[in-house]
């Protein structure tokens, strides 16, 4: 149990050590910001759905970018032969380093709450649960996109591998609801059940529904649980 | 205790290990000896369930490898090959994380610090970055890794390379000094090295076992094994075959003309020393002797013998 917490602790550490984890906090502020203002103050709206919009895309280059080395790194410097002989269950490794990644999205949004207090002291009538809701989304769907990008920084070596295999995966689930025009009629209902924006758009609209909360759990279970059966095959290779 | 039983491991096609067996006891240190791909970091990485096998069993301490991996981690201490260590952690850090894993935590890993501080002589190095730690200390980093949790059992996969000649000394009268109440398995493949530091050698070669026995023994069998090279003048082929009937335990392996002198090599069997009588023959034959030495075989004849003995 208390592996979890060594395994997550080391891997703070380690983005904090290196400039990674700045630049990544700083831009994805500068970005979400820029984008914000440009909408906010034109929109004359006492809400932050502009917010909303603008970081599921940022989060499409940011959560590969951050991910990527979680796992790979380790198979190519050869750390991966330390950390498996150690007594620690893969799922300690896998899950400790996983949580690491949330957190770091998790400090990300939290500089964006910035543009909330701006919020507060400019706007009227303002829909706290909507604002809460829209941040549970997103911590929610970046939440997603981490495992993703866990289980492509399981599969290979290469750091370049892994953030072009996630941006190829998380890419996939942020337009399957724009491709749903495309789709045959009978794909429409399971397209829909499937894509992010869907279950997003519940959420953001205030309605948690477990349906949609279980949706969330149940991809990144599935992500995980891929990155647990890559990491096991490497022992059979 | 560790067993293994008809171990074998495959990559793809690849017949790393086939179908080993030995067993190594508890206080023993055992050197595995082989050159390079010879299987033994394979056979390693399995024990230490790295590596699941492909086939057959290894048992420690009387647990199942596959069923109870973690435990059986919990008591061993590993050093590998390649000794990866992370390189942005300082060196404290990174014995403090591998404690933690192995739960240990406050004094206890106070005390566990400073002695594997002492033990491998780190204690210039421990607010140090590793990526600025030079080879040596890296490997004794790895090592101080392995033994934080002070194992029952040691696995070293050739622990001192990268080392000075002083530190090869100090680092092998520590698994010496370990070894008498640990069970030590290292590896290497140079001869000198194993037989100075272990009690028992396991030869592999091609992924199978061609010799196991007490250091002692092995030795006595394979060092006897030389050959002597002499420079004669004037000597022509068909003589120099005559000393096969005059002395038993040489061979003539070859004669080549070199200028005017003519080369010769010699081969003994076992492990008498036939120079004297050799020196003796080429008086009584009138021979000119411009040069004699005696080469010891080194480790490339052991293998090849051992592996020309097997098939
Ligand atoms: N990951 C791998 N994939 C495929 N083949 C491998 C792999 N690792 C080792 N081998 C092969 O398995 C055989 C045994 O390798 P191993 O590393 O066990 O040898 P070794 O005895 O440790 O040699 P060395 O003294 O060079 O360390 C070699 O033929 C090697 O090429
Ligand atoms: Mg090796």
């Amino acid at each position: 149990m208390n592996n979890f917490k060594t395994i997550y602790l080391r891997e703070i550490k380690s983005y904090f050590n290196t400039p990674m984890a700045y630049i990544f906090l700083v831009v994805f502020a500068l970005v979400n910001s820029y984008f914000f203002t440009l909408w906010f103050f034109p929109s004359n709206q006492s809400d932050m759905r502009s917010l909303f919009s603008i970081v599921p895309l940022a989060y499409l280059f940011f959560i590969p970018a951050i991910s990527m080395s979680l796992i790979a790194r380790e198979i190519n410097s050869g750390t991966i032969e330390l950390v498996s002989t150690l007594p620690i269950k893969d799922v300690e490794f896998v899950v400790g380093k996983y949580l690491s990644s949330v957190t770091l999205i998790a400090i990300g949004l939290g500089l964006t709450l910035v543009h909330f207090f701006t919020l507060v002291n400019v706007g009227s009538n303002i829909d706290y649960g909507a604002v809460f809701c829209g941040y549970l989304g997103l911590l929610l769907v970046g939440s997603v996109y981490c495992a993703i990008g866990v289980f492509a920084s399981s599969i290979s070596d290469n750091q370049v591998v892994a953030f072009i295999v996630s941006v190829f995966v998380v890419l996939a689930f942020f337009l399957m609801d724009k491709m749903l025009i495309f789709m045959p009629q009978g794909l429409v209902g399971i397209m829909e059940y499937i894509s992010i924006d869907y279950h997003l758009s519940n959420i953001s609209r205030g309605v948690i529904d477990t349906r949609n909360i279980i949706y969330f759990g149940s991809l990144i279970g599935f992500f995980i649980f891929l990155s647990l059966r890559t990491f096991d095959l490497r022992r059979w290779s | 205790m560790i067993e293994v039983k008809n171990l074998s491991k495959n990559y793809g096609d690849v017949a790393a290990v086939k179908s080993i067996n030995f067993s190594v006891k508890d206080r023993e240190i055992i050197g595995f000896l082989g050159p390079n791909g010879a299987g033994k970091s394979t056979t390693i990485k399995v024990i230490t369930g790295f590596l699941a096998p492909s086939a057959g069993d290894v048992i420690v301490n009387g647990m199942d490898i596959k069923t109870n991996q973690i435990e059986i981690q919990k008591e061993i201490g590993y050093l590998p090959e390649l000794n990866p260590l992370y390189t942005d952690m300082l060196v404290y850090d990174m014995l403090e994380y591998v404690a933690g894993v192995r739960g240990i935590h406050g004094r206890a890993f106070k005390d566990a610090f400073a002695r594997v501080i002492d033990q491998c002589g780190l204690s210039g190095v421990v607010h140090k970055r590793i990526d600025q730690c030079s080879k040596g200390y890296k490997q004794r980093i790895g090592l101080a890794c392995a033994m934080i949790h002070d194992p029952k059992i040691l696995i070293l996969d050739e622990p001192v390379t990268g080392l000075d000649p002083n530190q090869i000394v100090e680092i092998r009268s520590l698994i010496k000094e370990l070894g008498k109440k640990k069970l030590v398995l290292m590896s290497s493949h140079i001869l000198q090295e194993i037989e100075a530091t272990v009690d028992r050698i396991v030869i592999i070669n091609n992924g199978e076992i061609v010799a196991d026995g007490s250091n002692r023994s092995i030795l006595r069998k394979f060092s006897g094994a030389s050959s002597i090279e002499m420079e004669l003048l004037g000597v022509d082929k068909e003589e120099v075959k005559k000393i096969e009937e005059k002395i038993d335990s040489v061979k003539v392996s070859s004669v080549r003309k070199s200028g005017s002198s003519t080369m010769v090599s010699l081969s003994c069997k076992g492990k008498s020393d036939p120079r004297e009588d050799i020196f003796k023959y080429a008086v009584k034959s009138k021979w000119v002797v411009l040069g004699m030495s005696q080469k010891k075989s080194n480790l490339e004849t052991i293998f090849r013998k051992l592996t020309s003995e097997a098939k």
